[in-house]
């Protein structure tokens, strides 16, 4: 076991049960997010992934067990309070129409003002800050809908940024972008992990990606962990069989090193067949 | 980071606040514009007063004539006043409504608010003659909230396509019109044709218990709307979003629609139902300065007050003698401009 290597959480969740309209999609789940790293959640659609993460961020109140943030049940925290500790980004969330990036970065400051602190110097550094590093200073004053994919993404991000939070919950932050921007995004995040310790926990669907930006893994099966711990020990056939109900090679990554998965599907069987 | 925001953060008090930097300009520009057409106004008619005239008498200044006083501010006066202050309501009341709905298209006129409060107050002017003005607000304000209410619960929650949503509140809207029509066709003569006279959204003839009915609805609900722009904000970006921030949405959410139906309610009470004004004031504002609420509350609240005096002005104007409602003008302009919102909202 590699356990103590990720000991510190200050994030867990114990016996968790989660359910929408009576019904369970995440079932008693103990689950600790290793403080620092990356955590990739991973599993087919509709495994409870998503459902886990709005967990974790309190938007979802559990039918059974708790959320723990700091050791402090995250109910009996305030809004506010979880909102300056942990940040979420749902999936392909949407501004309104004309918000430049500009209004919508200095929404993430939401947490810290009041009525009569609307707008103080260290919110005004904090936004300037999460617009530099994710290179969106230059397009600040532009409206959201004229953005790229990417560059959207990239304005929400620093908008849970300005937030200056420790923790991040990302929920599928590569949707809808091409792989050079997925490439970019995920760069993006591991920087921020590494020169400000962030923890961070995102769903991906690229399971490659997946290992290679991922510290830690979880493999989640019908609301249940099917695996955690390093990719290497996570990403095996037997675990995408099991999870994906995919056939599947693995391989190292020629470039990183980490875990490739290499789907069988129907068409490389009948070649196999053929020759 | 200053220079396309107006920052307000003075070194000896504790307060900070920020809006885009248009703002001050554009809402003084709006309001010069009303203070215009409103000293217009107020002269404007078979017994005409000149504008300087106008404003000597509203500023207590002697003028030549001892008649302008009452002319002025006893005939004339609170029919302007009520067209902004109503003017005002309803685009704030716009503004919430498409801000919690994140839905460009919702605006009490449309899904129905409006036409229910209409319904209410017809109701209490036909069965209960003698009420007096005050409580017509308060009458309005109930039938609003029943079909806002009705709405939420059928239409809005899980997510609703924001067309869904108009659909069925347009369905509201003609439920609560032919009610209306129920009662007027029903009622006593001289009841229902003052209840008519009200009913297609017209200032004429108001005098200033309806304005002293109308400025404290107005004011208080319109403060709060201010004191939520914030809020506002956040909710604009959806509920998950807005909760992950910290944002007690429910809390929030009811705060607002509330304010938005007072408001709403209040102006029906007074005018009737002057329609698209709450669809187009925050529309034009967002053009003007932005989607940011702490600055686009006003400038949409002036924005409404300048349509509702301008259409009063020009329904006296453009045929006189013969007065067109303002209501009239209001919707001959709004709804060019809803069909135009609705095909650019057009989803597929």
């Amino acid at each position: 076991m590699n356990q103590n290597r990720f000991c510190d959480h200050r994030l867990e969740t114990k016996q968790l049960t989660l359910a929408y309209d009576g019904v369970p999609v995440v079932r008693n789940l103990n689950l600790g997010i290793p403080t620092g790293k990356i955590t990739v959640l991973v599993g087919a659609n509709g495994c409870g992934k998503s459902t886990l993460l709005r967990g974790l961020a309190r938007l979802l109140k559990p039918k059974g067990g708790m959320v723990y943030l700091d050791g402090k049940a995250i109910f009996q925290l305030s809004g506010k309070t979880v909102a300056k500790k942990l940040g979420m980004l749902p999936q392909s969330p949407i501004a309104p129409e004309g918000l430049t990036v500009r209004d919508l970065v200095a929404m993430g400051r939401y947490p810290y003002q009041s009525w009569l602190q609307q707008w103080s110097s260290e919110d005004e550094q904090k936004v300037k800050e999460a617009l530099d590093i994710t290179t969106m200073t230059e397009l600040a004053d532009r409206p959201l809908d004229n953005l790229s994919g990417g560059q959207r993404q990239k304005a929400w991000i620093a908008m849970v940024l300005a937030q200056d939070t420790d923790i991040l919950l990302l929920d599928e932050p590569t949707t809808f972008l091409d792989l050079a921007h997925q490439v970019d995004l995920l760069d993006l995040l591991y920087e921020l992990h590494q020169q400000q310790g962030k923890t961070i926990v995102m769903i991906l669907h690229d399971l490659n990606l997946a290992c290679r930006y991922g510290d830690y893994l979880v493999a989640i099966q019908q609301g249940k962990v099917y695996a955690t711990g390093t990719p290497e020990r996570v990403m095996t056939e037997e675990m995408v069989r099991e999870v994906f109900g995919l056939e599947c090679r693995i391989v190292a990554d020629p470039v990183a090193d980490t875990p490739m998965c290499i789907p069988m599907g129907c068409k490389v069987k009948s070649d196999i067949l053929r020759h | 980071m200053t220079k396309q925001w107006l920052i307000i953060r003075p070194k000896v008090l504790p307060i900070s606040f920020h809006c885009d930097r248009r703002v001050p300009r554009v809402l003084s520009i709006l309001t010069l514009i009303t203070i215009v057409a409103m000293v217009i106004s107020v002269g404007y008619g078979e017994y005409y007063i000149s504008p300087l005239d106008v404003i000597k008498t509203l500023l207590g200044l002697q003028t030549t004539n001892t008649d302008y006083y009452f002319v002025i501010n006893i005939l004339r006066l609170p029919r302007t006043l009520v067209a902004f202050l109503v003017g005002v309501g309803l685009a704030i009341a716009g503004t919430i409504t498409q801000g919690i709905t994140r839905n460009p298209l919702a605006a009490p006129d449309i899904i129905g608010v409006n036409a229910g409060a209409a319904l209410a107050a017809v109701t209490l002017i036909i069965l209960l003659p003698n009420t007096p003005v005050s409580l017509l607000p308060f009458a309005a304000f109930t039938g609003a909230l029943t079909v806002a209410l009705l709405i939420y619960f059928l239409a809005w929650r899980e997510g609703s396509s924001p067309v869904r949503l108009i659909l069925v509140g347009i369905g509201f809207s003609l439920i609560a019109n032919a009610l209306t029509n129920l009662m007027i066709t029903f009622g006593e003569i001289n009841t229902v044709s003052q209840a008519l006279v009200w009913l297609t959204g017209s200032v004429y003839g108001r005098s200033w218990s309806q304005v002293l009915a109308l400025i404290p609805w107005i004011v208080i609900f319109g403060a709060i709307a201010l004191i939520l722009a914030r809020e506002l904000n956040t909710l604009n970006l959806g509920d998950e979003v807005a909760r992950g921030l910290g944002s007690p949405v429910e809390w929030q959410r009811g705060l607002l629609l509330l304010t938005s139906v007072a408001l709403a309610g209040s102006s029906v009470a007074t005018a009737g139902t002057v329609g698209f004004v709450s669809l187009m004031a925050p529309h034009l504002g967002r053009q003007l300065v932005g989607a940011s609420h702490e600055g686009l509350l006003p400038v949409a609240a002036m924005m409404g007050g300048m349509l509702v005096v301008g259409a009063d002005l020009l329904g006296r104007v453009m045929f006189a003698p013969l007065e067109l409602p303002c209501g009239i003008i209001t919707a001959a302009i709004g709804a060019p401009y809803f069909v135009y919102l609705l095909i650019k909202n057009r989803q597929p």
